[in-house]
């Protein structure tokens, strides 16, 4: 476990140590996480996997920075981030994570290179820098004829790349997809997932949290998450070259 | 540069709504408008009684004996027309006022008779239509002349030339040597029913002027101020000058009073800069309600708008990028209400020149424009702020997982 809070090569993209989360809902507390550990090293391909009240999305809220864990340590690359401003967490969220969500969530009515330079736009990126980084991000996902195209003229797959595009723009450590193929059919479902394939080749580190066992197969570690805590860590398909020394 | 970007992202927004936008800016357009409307009607009211006042010179002091005294005397006149004594006084008019019946034949008419001297027109500004006005050598004859007011002659004569002929005041025959110009459309200082005769024949004759000291009194004296002699000094010379000339002591009031139209000037001021913050006040309390209808269809768009702001947080908008957006969006709508309602409150300008008898020109100046915009783009900020405030407060889960 690397504690301190320099930024460091060796140092895991994630290190979550015994995390718990509890809500209170009313007179009830309600342990949606307790004490998970999760480490994932730069270049991994995991997924989480869990049924619905899991924790899974718990824990995903957690990792993206979207909430914070009520007790627990946890590092983006050697940094700690829980105990982090909100505004210090926009910061990361915006440098160092890309979302990509189930139902897509892009802007209406907003072409496809705006949407993608939007989170360039928070880092104070703009101009013709910004639209070239865009540009080349939807490139990357293979919609490079499309940059001017508003959500209404893309079909459900060419959103959900738009939206990849845009967690790639910022140049993440992680990309966070929640659910990524649950809006779309199997068709399209195995081509998203051959982008994923694709960007993990290239080194992306990808955590992808569903509840679908087709979609956590692709992944080359699966954490099973039930009842707060994690119940399983496998590492399978070329597993051996995620590790790190 | 960001700050353009936020202000585009605002009118993309308000543009994909245009029927809700325009009625939600409706409060803002009606109260921009209603304030410089009736702004501008104030202000062009008070134009016109400062060009009437102005007419009349601003210049002049007139000095009129207290109510019920006859200490005003042609003796005071006298003295205050030594222009060695008295430097700053280049015309000295004493008058003597009383109202009488004018009869020709058949005809007659009430009126005002002012008995003045030849220099009168010198002091006051009497314009002549036609003929000329009163002589020297009448006033001294104490001549029975007579010079009409425009009504006056158009009462006794019609379309006739009066010039020559002869009109009976109060019993005596007077003969017509002037008819006056009418004196325009004021309807503040009309003189267009008063005649002017000798002031000695108005004195003695007419109306039987009591005396004082052996001198015939005088119901006021008109003083012109010359040009460099500054208006307050010289009233308070007259003051100083006739105080002594009655042997006031230094704790009896004032048996006469002056008035200087300047004062006149200054209270038409006071009472338009009343009304301009009267009326002003009122159309503010409209561009308040205009603001709540904002801040009521911001709350909307936030609630509306709650996913798209959850995204936002996830890819990293601070606290300050939510908020300027929201704030930049009530901005933009107040500013564009405001603009319409300029735009609205010009063209109530022009359609009411062509209402028949509102003969106010309407005078919309850019101070207050940039005042009423000024204000729209205040309430922007104060109305703003708490749709604003409540999008930054979204939780970011719950805002994701908002349908």
């Amino acid at each position: 476990m690397n504690n301190t809070n320099q930024h460091s090569g060796d140092a895991p993209v994630i290190a979550i140590d015994n995390v718990t989360k509890t809500y209170q809902m009313g007179e009830v507390a309600v342990h949606a996480l307790r004490g998970v550990s999760v480490d994932v090293h730069a270049g991994e391909y995991v997924a989480i996997i869990g049924a619905s009240g899991s924790g899974k999305s718990t824990l995903m809220n957690i990792i993206g920075l979207l909430d914070r864990p009520t007790h627990g340590s946890y590092q983006i690359c050697g940094q700690e981030v829980s105990q982090l401003s909100k505004s210090a967490q926009a910061d990361i969220r915006n440098r160092k994570i890309g979302f990509v969500f189930q139902r897509f969530n892009l802007l209406p009515r907003t072409s496809a290179q705006a949407q993608v330079e939007l989170p360039l736009f928070y880092a104070g990126i703009t101009g013709s820098t910004a639209r070239r980084r865009a540009i080349d991000a939807l490139t990357r996902v293979g919609l490079k004829t499309r940059i001017d195209h508003r959500p209404d003229q893309l079909s459900g797959g060419q959103q959900q790349r738009v939206a990849i595009a845009r967690a790639l723009v910022t140049q993440p450590s992680l990309l966070l997809a929640d659910e990524p193929t649950g809006a779309l059919d199997s068709k399209t479902t195995a081509e998203i997932l051959d982008l994923f394939d694709e960007l993990h080749a290239q080194g992306l580190t990808l955590v992808v949290v569903t509840h679908e066992h087709t979609v956590a197969a692709r992944a080359a570690r699966v954490i099973t998450v039930s009842d707060g805590a994690v119940i399983g860590d496998v590492r399978t398909r070329g597993a051996a070259k995620e590790m790190h020394a | 540069m960001r700050m353009l970007r936020y202000l585009r992202l605002a009118f993309a927004n308000i543009s994909v709504n245009k029927m809700r936008s325009l009625l939600t800016m409706l409060g803002i357009i009606i109260g921009v408008a209603a304030v410089l409307t009736t702004l501008g009607i104030a202000a062009g009211a008070a134009n016109s009684i400062t060009a009437d006042i102005e007419a009349e010179g601003t210049n002049l002091l007139d000095v009129s004996a207290a109510n019920g005294a006859s200490t005003l005397t042609l003796a005071d006149a006298r003295i205050l027309a030594d222009t060695t004594a008295f430097p700053q006084f280049a015309g000295v008019a004493p008058t003597y006022s009383g109202s009488a019946t004018f009869v020709r034949g058949a005809t007659d008419t009430d009126g005002q008779v002012r008995g003045v001297t030849a220099d009168y027109p010198a002091v006051s500004t009497v314009e002549l239509a036609s003929g000329r006005f009163l002589t020297t050598d009448e006033e001294m004859n104490a001549t029975r002349v007579v010079v009409l007011g425009a009504d006056l002659a158009t009462d006794l004569f019609d379309s006739a030339d009066p010039i020559g002929q002869e009109v009976r005041i109060g019993g005596d025959l007077f003969t017509v040597v002037g008819v006056l110009a009418e004196s325009g459309g004021s309807a503040f200082f009309s003189d267009d029913t008063t005649a002017y005769v000798p002031l000695a024949v108005a004195q003695t004759r007419l109306f039987n002027a009591p005396r004082y000291r052996g001198e015939l009194s005088v119901s006021s004296i008109s003083i012109k101020v010359r040009d460099g002699y500054a208006l307050e000094s010289a009233e308070q010379d007259a003051e100083v000058a006739l105080r002594l000339l009655h042997g006031l002591g230094a704790e009896d009031d004032n048996d006469f009073s002056i008035f200087n139209q300047a004062s006149l000037l200054a209270l038409a001021d006071r009472v338009s800069t009343t009304l301009s913050t009267l009326l002003g006040g009122i159309g503010a309390i409209s561009l308040i309600v205009g603001g709540i209808g904002i801040m009521n269809i911001m709350l909307v768009t936030v609630t509306e708008r709650t996913n798209e702001i959850g995204l936002r947080r996830a890819l990293g908008a601070h606290d300050r990028d939510i908020l300027t957006q929201f704030l930049a969006e009530a901005l933009v709508l107040c500013l564009l209400g405001g603009l319409l309602g300029v735009g609205l409150s010009y063209s109530v300008a022009v359609l009411l020149t062509t209402v028949p008898g509102f003969e106010i020109t309407v005078t919309i100046d850019l101070t207050s424009v940039i005042l009423a915009l000024g204000v729209a783009a205040g309430s922007a900020i104060i109305f703003g702020l708490y749709p604003a405030m409540r999008a930054t407060r979204l939780d970011p889960v719950e805002a994701l997982r908002y349908e």
